[in-house]
């Protein structure tokens, strides 16, 4: 059975929001890169959705390209965190604000 | 089109000879992080001013070779500037005219050049100065072989500007002493003012020429007739008529360059300072080549004054003017080079009254005798001054003769010479110029200009025996010790003199009148005049040749008295000078203090300058408005917005800065789907 594209970019929409709103909201570090990881592979489903209808690898391409800079984002990501915690005992964002007037 | 010349290779090598000695020493220096060794020096620097010479040698082979009138070699290295209609190649044009001055630049550069080897090395300052001497001395012959071998007006500019350069770089050569920095900047930026000219001179012949705007010199004498007839509106306070001739204007814009290069009223001042410089460089840049750069010019435009008669006149008038002023202010001078100076001002003012009465090969006849004579006087001055350790206050000389036989009889030849006294160079390049002016009736006032040179070539002569009798007659009054040590310099320095000697005392016989040559039995007796014949526009002279002889043996007649006067006052009765000085009282202190023409232009223009420049031009205009409103006023806007306002927007919050980035990346979307 044929899946509409209305519900893939649904679906995409849903995920990016609930992403966004982790994002914006939570204060633990790694939750935070999880959201972003979600709102990543919000955006990758979209892409693999539009390229499915419209019959073009592009999408698929796009794909691939945001798996490795998701794979990237993470590693550094952890790094930090894991670096953080070691110096601060801590991975609440609000923790770190060092970096103000 | 203009018929083009004999197409040659061999033109570039003239100036790029020294180019590339200049080269060697400026990059091996930098490269070396030490003076290389006096012998290599002298290897490549000489090396290079004798292969210029040879390679000119064979360019007049070449050119002689040519059958027909056109004859002229052309070198066409490469374009420029190409730009519209006018483009200016890098080209070379060797015609007599060119042939002459190059033979004059290479042959007396290389002598200078052998003679600067003696005279430096006598200098022990110890600063490098060695390699930076000879390395300044050949892009000075690059310059100027560019000036005088460029086809057209923008490689002679270069060559201009090149030779100002390195005038202004052996002027201040011992820049540790703060009075010859100064004089070498006074000599730049008097020179300047004269650039000013020539640069207007060059815009206003392209702007006129339009269609056929051209800078190469073949082809503005083809072009010229389109502008003969153009006359332009002048500012009223200028003297004569409201409409002037156009070509009137660019010969009088081209003159100020002359002026400023030539050192002729007004911009005849930094020619006396720059003796600041060592005596070679005054020899070769402040005495044969370089200052007769001006002169080079105007013939090389003789088809443009040709249709100028009024600059041809303001040319004249200046050169008889300035000629009679400066020989006053040679008369009580004391500094030997001072002398010589005023005399070299005097002398270029004889070749402008000869240029501007339409004698240019007159004119060109006594650059190459002037720079014979004179960078003669000026090598013996220099052996002077060496052996009497750096003294050049004729004061305290005297009586050399006994200690320099050698010096004292080569600068005797050169005082002949410029005295006027046949058969030494300069009776017959002198009588030339006078007998141009007494039959140059298209001038108004030739006769008075013919008289003013009379006069002239009296205080010459006067002045001239003055400085070789106060330094080689009578009592030595230096002191003990340095009489001690009074000695011939090495042969170094001797030889290239005596090599002038021989110049000066028979180069005249390179233009013998075909009057004289008459009486030999010579046909065509006048090389120069033949060689330049097809060149340079000739003057019709129409005095018969009693009057011809007449007026050779007047000049020889004044010489002789301004000799006589000069023996009278100073070997045989010496008290008279003193008696001679109390008795003019403020006119002698005129005179001596140079008529005061340097306080004057210091009070008139200098001072206000450098007010205007200090209080006004730096305090206001630079350091208030540029730096202190442009520079520092909007760098201090940018810390004040930073420090108050902006600097709220870092928080330091992450979760902040990723809202920021939402709602801003939200405001796009919005605003490309509107």
């Amino acid at each position: 059975m044929e899946i509409p594209l209305e519900h893939v970019v649904g679906l995409s929409a849903l995920l990016f929001a609930i992403g966004l709103v982790g994002a914006l909201t939570r204060r633990n570090l790694i939750v935070i890169l999880m959201s972003i990881e979600l709102m990543l592979n919000a955006s990758n489903l979209a892409f693999v959705g539009f390229a499915r209808a419209w019959n073009s690898v592009d999408g698929h391409i796009f794909v691939l390209m945001v798996i490795v800079v998701a794979a990237a984002e993470v590693a550094v990501g952890l790094g930090i965190v894991i670096s953080l915690f070691r110096n601060r005992e801590s991975v609440n964002v609000e923790d770190v604000s060092l970096l103000r007037w | 089109m203009v018929e083009a010349g004999t197409s040659t290779d061999l033109l570039r090598w003239i100036p790029a000879l020294p180019l590339l000695g200049a080269a060697v020493h400026g990059v091996g220096r930098g490269l070396m992080r030490r003076e290389m060794s006096r012998g290599l020096v002298i290897a490549i620097s000489c090396g290079a001013s004798i292969a210029a010479f040879v390679v000119t040698c064979m360019a007049v082979a070449q050119m002689q070779g040519i059958a027909g009138e056109n004859r002229v070699l052309i070198d066409q290295v490469f374009t420029w500037i190409g730009s519209g209609r006018v483009s200016a190649e890098m080209g070379f044009a060797f015609d007599p005219l060119t042939a002459v001055m190059c033979m004059i630049v290479t042959g007396v550069g290389s002598l200078i050049h052998i003679y600067s080897i003696g005279y430096m090395d006598d200098d022990h300052r110890d600063d490098g100065g060695f390699q930076r001497f000879f390395a300044y001395l050949n892009l000075f012959l690059c310059a100027m072989l560019l000036l005088v071998l460029g086809d057209n007006l923008l490689v002679m500019f270069l060559g201009w500007e090149g030779v100002g350069l390195c005038s202004y770089l052996l002027i201040g050569f011992w820049y540790g002493d703060r009075w010859n920095a100064y004089c070498g900047m006074k000599a730049f930026v008097v020179n300047r003012i004269g650039d000013f000219g020539f640069l207007l001179g060059i815009f206003l012949l392209l702007w006129s020429l339009g269609d056929a705007a051209t800078l190469n010199f073949a082809e503005l004498k083809a072009a010229l007739p389109r502008i003969v007839d153009t006359t332009v509106a002048v500012p009223g306070w200028l003297p004569g008529p409201e409409q002037w001739r156009l070509t009137t204007l660019i010969g009088l814009c081209f003159f100020l360059g002359a002026c400023g290069k030539s050192a002729q009223i007004p911009l005849y001042t930094w020619l006396p300072d720059a003796m600041a410089g060592p005596t070679p460089v005054s020899a070769l840049i402040h005495a044969a080549t370089m200052v007769t750069a001006g002169v080079y010019m105007v013939c090389r435009m003789s088809f443009l004054y040709e249709v100028a008669p009024g600059a041809s006149a303001t040319i004249a008038w200046t050169g008889a003017i300035t000629c009679l002023f400066a020989a006053t202010m040679a008369i009580p001078q004391t500094d030997i080079k001072k002398v010589l100076a005023y005399s070299t001002v005097s002398q270029l003012g004889y070749m402008f009254m000869a240029a501007g009465c339409g004698a240019y090969t007159a004119a060109i006849f006594h650059v190459g005798t002037h720079a014979f004579f004179k960078a003669l006087l000026f090598l013996s001055a220099g052996a002077v001054i060496m052996a009497m350790h750096h003294e050049q206050n004729t004061d305290k000389m005297g009586g050399l003769r006994k200690w320099l036989p050698v010096t004292s009889k080569v600068f005797l030849v050169g005082v002949l010479a410029i005295s006027g006294f046949p058969p030494f160079s300069g009776f017959f390049s002198k009588d030339e110029i006078l007998l141009s002016a007494y039959s140059a009736h298209q001038v108004p006032g030739h006769f008075w200009i013919w008289l003013i040179g009379l006069f002239t070539a009296g205080l010459t002569a006067f002045y001239m025996w003055r400085l070789h009798f106060r330094t080689f007659y009578g009592e030595c009054r230096a002191d003990h010790h340095t009489q001690e040590h009074l000695a011939e310099p090495s042969w170094l320095v001797r030889a290239p003199l005596v090599a002038l000697a021989i110049l000066a005392a028979f180069g005249g016989f390179l233009g013998f009148p075909q009057i004289y040559g008459d009486w030999f039995g010579i046909p065509d007796s006048n090389f120069l005049a033949n060689f330049l014949h097809g060149v340079l526009p000739h003057p019709t002279h129409e005095v018969d040749h009693a009057t011809e002889l007449l007026l050779g043996v007047t000049a020889i007649g004044v010489a002789t008295l301004g000799t006589l006067a000069a023996a009278l006052l100073y070997v045989w009765s010496p008290g008279i000078p003193a008696r001679v000085r109390a008795a003019l009282g403020p006119i002698y202190r005129l005179v001596e203090n140079k008529y005061y023409v340097d306080e004057i232009y210091d009070a008139l223009i200098v001072r206000p300058l450098v007010v205007v420049s200090d209080k006004f031009l730096f305090r206001v205009i630079d350091a208030g408005i540029i730096d202190g409103i442009g520079a520092n006023g909007s760098a201090r806007a940018v810390r004040g917005l930073a420090a108050h306002v902006l600097k709220y927007g870092q928080s330091g919050l992450t979760q902040g800065y990723l809202i920021t980035m939402v709602i801003g990346t939200i405001a796009i979307i919005v605003w490309m789907l509107r």
